[in-house]
């Protein structure tokens, strides 16, 4: 009876609707927990934690203060902290704490983060006027503020020198955006200026046409930026004196004063005594500038921006490539060529291409695109400014075009099943109102496929985005020094380098000198490609829902 | 259509409306077919059929599914020539003009010779579009010309009175029937000569057929008409001639009373008796 019963449920089919549904949970519960770790992990990072300041007291050694974040904590068995060479009593618990705290004052230190084992951390105390200094250089300090200077001479001590030190570092992080916005912009465009004037000067002798007249003018155009540069020059070096005008002295733990300059430091916070309110805009804050600035300190410190705006720039650029490109292909491959087996041939070539490793493609840029046709082009067309390669070497238009064919077959498939579905009737009554092949293709067919289309441009921009593998190879770099899209002619600049979030994710996380400082900027970098992706994708969606709209096809 | 009879047999009370005694040997031909065979690919679907379409009259093919009678229509505006592997011998001569000789313009003969097929398919525009796109293909784009061609049209196919204030909307709102009769409009907006129903009343409710029928009987004094049709009731409303096709042959072609009340050959008979088919 009871086997019975067991096998009307088989029968019954409910052990394949709970199987399949269990693997959709699975699937659904996976992709939350992913996301999820990586946003608690990633976004955590900028939160202003407490400074705790403890007595470090290790057994026959001298005590001595340590101040700083508490990162992690965990339980690990005594054994291994005596192989560790800690002098660990012979009797104990089998198990003990060690924690991971970020003591920063790197200069001091010799190092960020430091493994103490938290029984021997006495009088832990959380002082309100412990100070933490984000600095430009040597990463974090953590200790008191003793005081403020200007030229040496000391202007506000004890309880004041905190306001005093806020005001003055607003007024240096502003000499700080002038600098910046002179250093990078405008001698950038003389820079940029004075080297086109170089590749003219080049490319008039290489055609024999370099005569006096010419080189008078660009003699006095060279004169013209020169006076321009001078008086920039001017300009920053009385910035650069008013900028490092002040400094502060700070004592750490131990009582080791140091002076810093305030030319060197970002921010100063007291968490300690923070409001849960203010800790929220120091927050807010901190993922700003995460967003919006360029990396410091080996891509362990500052923002991501240029990473962020050269994934979205590469992409875009590929998707401009790769949709016509794969719409042509489709179309000729399903309207035009006659089918039978070569285009089955091909059509079998295209759907393995797109099973290719993505590594293989970047070899392929790299040989093909770099250096034949980047090299034939630069012969050709940039002789003035050999033997420096212009596009011979990796660069956004390569990272572009090689992503663009790591993705056309994706564009194909999706065009030739778009071109597949539309009614053949809709055809018909085209060509029976005297429309061409041609004209139908144009005015009703291709319309009418273009959310398909889109479909295989949402696919490409997916598959593309997140590719690492091949850009390493073509263009992508640690660090760029420029946005490949400035306000220098020709603006976009196709044969720059650029930064991208997923090879910033491999650098930060596995070739940075600073890992445990680096490991939050790889998840929070991570959540950002992730989000990056999804909104190239969804307003991809979005435009493609329109389309589907607009031409819906004709159900009845 | 002032019959409306979907019984079983023929309401033979239609056949009599206002069809002067008509003679085929006397009509005007528009469309003359002196022998013409298809094949697609080694199969063959029309045996050496010969007959005269007259012009400004409405002809209709009968015959069971699969009897060539949309093949042959379709060889009127040369529609087949999409089907990879068909092949047709012998001739048609539009106004004794081969369509199929060399150099001939085939779309310029499909502007000549409109087709209207089996299931509405309207263009994912919007009704204006749908009308003047033939124009547009013409490179006609003048927006008076075609306001008046879309007022026109429309009118002429019965539909202007229901669509005027929406003109703007997608035609894919329209129903069967009103997209049906926007096809017939974006047919005659390029003034053919010739205008081809591929059962063009199949998808169609009994209201619509009615108005789609209608609209054929008011056609035919401007365009010469064929129409393929399963609906022996349809043929024997609307048509003034009618073939009866069986087996990629021509049985039998008359006038429509003739052939519907008195058919020389037997197997018209049992056709339009309903014996078989």
């Amino acid at each position: 009876m009871k086997k019975d019963s067991l096998k009307g449920w088989f029968k019954s089919g409910a052990p394949g609707v709970w199987i399949s549904g269990g693997a959709v949970a699975m699937a659904v519960i996976m992709t939350i927990g992913l996301l999820s770790v990586i946003a608690v992990r990633g976004l955590g990072h900028f939160w202003p934690a407490d400074l705790i300041q403890a007595t470090y007291k290790v057994p026959g050694q001298a005590d001595h203060v340590v101040i700083g974040e508490v990162v992690q904590k965990e339980e690990v068995p005594r054994a291994r902290l005596k192989g560790a060479g800690l002098p660990v009593p012979e009797q104990g618990p089998e198990f003990m704490t060690r924690e991971l705290i970020k003591v920063g004052n790197r200069d001091l230190n010799g190092s960020d983060f430091s493994w103490v084992v938290g029984e021997w951390l006495v009088d832990e105390q959380r002082p309100a006027d412990l100070m933490a200094l984000e600095r430009r250089e040597w990463g974090n300090f953590y200790g008191y503020l003793v005081s403020v200077k200007e030229q040496g001479r000391v202007v506000a001590e004890g309880p004041a020198a905190w306001n005093e030190l806020q005001a003055r570092l607003k007024r240096a992080n502003q000499l700080n955006g002038e600098l910046q916005q002179l250093e990078k912009k405008d001698i950038g465009a003389i820079n940029h200026g004075l080297e086109r004037l170089r590749l003219h000067s080049r490319k008039l002798e290489l055609d024999g046409k370099l005569d006096a007249a010419a080189q008078a003018d660009m003699d006095a155009e060279r004169a013209e930026l020169n006076s321009r540069y001078k008086a920039i020059e001017d300009r920053l070096s009385g910035l650069h004196q008013a900028f490092s005008r002040d400094s502060l002295v700070a004592r750490d733990g131990n009582g080791r004063e140091v002076e810093i300059n305030l030319s060197k430091v970002v921010h100063a916070i007291q968490p300690n005594g923070m409001s849960g309110l203010t800790k929220m805009g120091t927050y807010f804050a901190k993922v700003w500038e995460f967003l919006s600035d360029d990396p410091r300190e080996a891509n362990t410190e500052g923002g991501i921006f240029p990473a962020i705006f050269g994934t979205v720039m590469m992409t875009l650029i590929m998707a401009v490539i790769v949709t016509p490109f794969g719409v042509l292909a489709a179309v000729y491959l399903r309207e035009y060529a006659k089918q039978g087996p070569v285009t089955r041939l091909i059509r079998i070539a295209v759907n393995n291409l797109a099973g290719v490793p993505a590594i293989v493609y970047g070899v392929f840029g790299l040989g093909f695109f770099v250096y034949v046709l980047g090299g034939s082009i630069d012969r050709l067309f940039f002789p003035e400014s050999l033997p420096a390669p212009t596009l011979g070497t990796p660069g956004l238009l390569w990272a572009s075009l090689t992503l663009a064919l790591l993705a056309v077959p994706v564009v194909i498939v999706a065009t030739e099943e778009g071109l597949a579905r539309i009614p053949r009737t809709v055809r018909e009554g085209s060509l029976a109102l005297g429309a061409t092949k041609a004209e139908t293709l144009w005015k009703i067919v291709l319309p009418m496929a273009s959310p398909a289309m889109m479909t295989g441009m949402i696919l490409a921009v997916a598959r593309a985005a997140g590719e690492v593998a091949p850009l390493m190879l073509v263009g992508v770099v640690k660090l760029a020094p420029s946005l490949p899209l400035d306000g220098n002619y020709p603006y976009l600049h196709l044969d720059q380098k650029i930064m991208h979030l997923g090879f910033h994710i491999y650098d930060v996380g596995f070739q940075s000198p600073n890992v445990e400082a680096a490991r939050p900027l790889v998840y929070a970098t991570a959540l950002l490609l992730v989000l990056v992706i999804a909104t190239l994708n969804l307003s991809a969606v979005w435009i493609r829902n329109h389309l589907r709209e607009k031409y819906k096809a004709l159900d009845h | 259509m002032q019959h409306e009879s979907h019984t079983h047999g023929i309401d033979m009370s239609a056949l009599g409306r206002d069809k002067q005694s008509l003679r085929l040997a006397e009509e005007t031909v528009a469309i003359e077919v002196p022998g013409l065979s298809l094949y697609y690919g080694d199969k063959q679907a029309l045996f050496d059929v010969s007959m005269n379409i007259p012009k400004q009259r409405v002809t209709a093919f009968i015959g069971p599914s699969g009897c060539g009678k949309s093949t042959l229509l379709r060889t009127f505006n040369r529609m087949n020539d999409l089907v990879d592997g068909c092949r047709v011998e012998g001739a048609i001569n539009l106004y004794g003009t081969n369509i199929y000789r060399k150099g001939e313009d085939v779309a310029e003969l499909r502007r000549r010779v409109g087709m209207v097929f089996q299931k509405p398919n309207p263009f994912p525009k919007t009704i204006y579009e749908n009308v003047v796109y033939g124009l547009r293909i013409q490179g006609i784009n003048k927006k008076r010309t075609l306001d008046e061609a879309v007022e026109w049209a429309l009118k002429g196919a019965a539909l202007w009175d229901e669509v005027k204030d929406r003109l703007h909307d997608s035609a894919l709102g329209l129903s069967g029937g009103q997209q049906q009769r926007l096809v017939i409009a974006r047919t005659i907006a390029v003034e053919p000569e010739v205008l081809l129903l591929d059962e063009p009343c199949s998808a169609l409710d009994p209201i619509s057929t009615l108005k789609v029928e209608e609209l054929i009987y008011e056609l035919k004094s401007k365009y010469t008409i064929v129409i393929v049709t399963h609906n022996m009731q349809q043929a024997a409303r609307v048509s003034d001639y009618t073939a009866f096709m069986y087996m990629g042959k021509l049985v039998e072609f008359g006038d429509t009373d003739t052939l519907f009340t008195n058919p020389a050959k037997k197997q018209t008979e049992d056709y339009i008796t309903g014996r078989y088919g």
